[in-house]
């Protein structure tokens, strides 16, 4: 039962597996499901595994069972249909019809499975909107499904509210926030990133070697002693170079900066250095880039397991990268031999866990403005978005052994 | 059998969605997973659960370097080596059993009832941690390797993990789970929260609270949201004030004791600063 929207789910990218779907089944054979407002509750419970992905569960239940629009020409007729008809209703207040006792009857007779055949018959059938029957769909009917009717086992469809039923509690979309797509907020950014660690000895000799002091006990002939280590400390060390020049970062400055405050938080040796555009042979470690300039020379000479994060929308014109006296900054020009991807190559290959990460979306990379210079950063270094699922892969990426 | 079955408690405002989702999880015997903002109440569902349902609570705090198995048991060799050394113990140091400790999940299986089990936090544990569970929590029965034992659930414990996100779960982990994110709670369920801790709370102030609570949630750029611990203590300080009059609370300027609300520096600053321009 059900097996389309099983489907549909697993179409859209939600990894519903068979096991949690047979869960399901179980769960509506054990009677605990007696209406699509539980059914919706609780299929999510079973089948969906992070509120990031209830925004798409919402749409596309929204979608299976009131044919809501899904944000592509994946509909065919049939909810083409139903969108309609559910506009209708929408605009719509009706009011609750009494049933008589055998239509009553009847209906709680229908199992779930039966019901879910009526309505897509119903809909199938029904080329009108229709008010007060007993088989359409529509308002103020007694026909099992449809809204604004009173069905007493019954499916509930869209509709303006008398109680909040489960289409509109997943048209409103609330998890749209919790979404992977959704841009970060400071908090969930810093979580993302927290899980970045390197672990290594360090400090007093204070934690008890219980092995060794076993060990070394047994070979002292019992006589008791004791051996002590050094406990795991954070030693992850950490560089951050910033794009905060030009108007093509302006947009993303919000974003940028709460990436830039909770990766403070995050590591305990951070480094954090703003560039214009394209790293060349200097970087600064003040915002206005002027008075803590820091030759990149000498940041690679740092230990190669430092990770390196960049932060910067990669859009620049092409010279910016491939011409050796192409930096803006004129005190940049200066001297400069090498052009801008070289100087990315070099800190790519110092350190080897870097990671861009880029402000623009994903989607948006091949035709922007600076699409051609994305591509050439792209062959340099493993690019990334800012949001939750890119920060995720960049923690991937920073982690690799 | 009837399963037992959870419909909230006198202080803890149960959400229809998430009772259905308990009831869920009990009656398909599956550990339940709480996601949500801090402060929402992910920890007190367990606690309600157990008061409602009368069962004990076991309540394992994961720490970030914690080990599956001393979540299990602790096979205690110091004890034993220094019993072996100095003999002063009536233990038997011939006996291993005698220096196997339960920890709680331990607790959990052989207790003589069936309890709750909450895990709190386990995303502070690597995911190492999860997957040893994993079969634990699947067969709801553990090995002892030191005495070739296997412990298995007396009665299987109802289970509530919470996560706070700090980073995902291992996905054969998510899929032995019922999932549930708890939502900020809507003004309306707010209202009921505090009723249920407030009753003598007139509605006039506890509406006044709750709007300027919402309206102050909304301020730009605040690192850590007032959450509903943050409301409720806020109110109870706000009672116990004297003089306290719930006009000022629609006055920006005059909003009192925003430290309890906003509990960083930066935070409470902002929300300062922010009160006192949009009255300028």
């Amino acid at each position: 039962m059900f097996e389309g929207f099983f489907y549909r789910l697993r179409d859209y990218g939600i990894p519903v597996s068979p096991t949690s779907f047979l869960r399901l089944q179980k769960a509506l054979a054990m009677g605990m499901i007696s209406g699509l407002d539980d059914f919706y509750v609780v299929a999510r419970s079973i089948m969906i595994k992070s509120e990031r992905q209830f925004d798409t569960y919402d749409k596309i239940f929204a979608n299976y069972f009131a044919g809501k629009e899904l944000d592509d020409e994946l509909l065919n007729a049939l909810t083409a249909d139903m969108q309609r008809l559910l506009r209708e209703w929408l605009n719509d207040p009706a009011n609750l019809a009494g049933l008589s006792p055998e239509e009553q009857a009847k209906i709680k007779a229908m199992t779930p499975e039966e019901l879910e055949r009526y309505f897509l018959d119903r809909l199938r059938e029904q080329t009108e909107r229709h008010d007060g029957g007993n088989r359409w769909i529509g308002t103020r009917g007694t026909s099992p499904v449809g809204h604004g009717g009173h069905h007493p086992g019954g499916m509930r469809v869209g509709g303006t509210s008398m109680n909040r039923s489960a289409i509109q509690v997943a048209m409103e979309r609330r998890y749209i926030d919790y979404s992977a797509e959704a841009k970060l907020s400071a908090h969930n950014l810093g979580e993302a990133l927290r899980s970045l660690k390197h672990l290594a000895p360090a400090g007093p000799k204070d934690k008890l070697n219980v092995e060794k002091s076993i060990y070394e006990t047994v070979r002292n002939a019992g006589e008791i002693e004791l051996v002590f280590d050094r406990s795991l400390r954070d030693k992850l060390s950490v560089f951050l170079f910033i794009d905060n020049g030009g108007w093509s970062m302006t947009p993303y400055v919000r974003l940028t900066r709460a990436l830039f405050g909770h990766a403070e938080s995050a590591f305990k040796r951070l480094r954090t250095f703003f560039f214009h555009n394209c790293i060349y042979e200097v970087v600064y470690e003040d915002p206005r880039r002027y008075t803590k300039p820091v030759r990149l020379i000498d940041l690679l000479k740092e230990k190669e397991d430092t990770r390196v994060i960049i932060v910067g929308d990669a859009a620049m014109a092409p010279y910016e990268l491939l011409h050796p006296r192409g930096a803006l900054a004129i005190t940049h020009r200066m001297g400069q031999r090498r052009t801008g991807i070289d100087m990315l190559g070099d800190l790519r290959e110092r350190f080897p866990h870097s990671v861009w990460v880029n402000p623009i979306d994903r989607r948006e990379w091949d035709y922007t403005y600076g699409a051609y210079s994305i591509s050439l950063v792209r062959e340099v270094f493993p690019m990334v978005d800012l949001t939750l699922g890119g920060i995720e892969k960049a923690a991937l990426i920073l982690k690799g052994k | 059998m009837t399963a037992p079955r959870f419909t909230g408690t006198k202080t803890y405002i149960l959400d229809p969605e998430l009772a259905r989702v308990v009831n869920v999880a009990i009656r398909l015997e599956l550990p339940l997973l709480l996601k949500g903002e801090p402060g929402t109440g992910k920890t007190l569902l367990a606690h309600a659960i157990a008061e409602d349902l009368g069962m004990p609570l076991i309540q394992l705090n994961v720490k970030s370097n914690m080990k599956a198995v001393e979540a299990l048991y602790q096979y205690d060799t110091l004890t034993r080596l220094n019993d072996s050394r100095f003999g002063d113990s009536k233990r038997n140091v011939s006996n291993i059993e005698e220096y196997i400790r339960m920890g709680k999940i331990g607790q959990a299986f052989t207790a003589q009832e069936r309890v709750v089990l909450l895990i709190d936090e386990i995303d502070k544990a690597d995911s190492e941690f999860q997957d040893d569970l994993l079969d634990v929590l699947d067969q709801m029965s553990f090995d002892i390797v030191e005495i070739d034992r296997t412990t298995h659930a007396t009665h299987r414990p109802v289970i509530v993990i919470t996560s706070n996100a700090k980073r995902d779960l291992s996905d054969p982990f998510l899929g032995r789970c019922v999932f549930h994110h708890i939502a900020f709670p809507r003004p309306e369920m707010m209202k009921e929260i505090v009723d249920a801790h407030f009753p003598n709370l007139a509605d006039r102030i506890a509406d006044a609270c709750i709007e300027a609570f919402y309206r102050l949630r909304e301020i730009d750029g605040i690192e850590k949201k007032p959450a509903t611990r943050e409301l409720l203590h806020w109110v109870q300080a706000l009672m116990s004030e004297d003089g306290f009059d719930p006009k000022q609370l629609s006055d920006d300027r005059k909003v009192p004791l925003l430290g309890l609300l906003f509990k960083k520096s930066d935070d409470l600053l902002r929300a300062r600063s922010w009160l006192n321009q949009r009255t300028a």
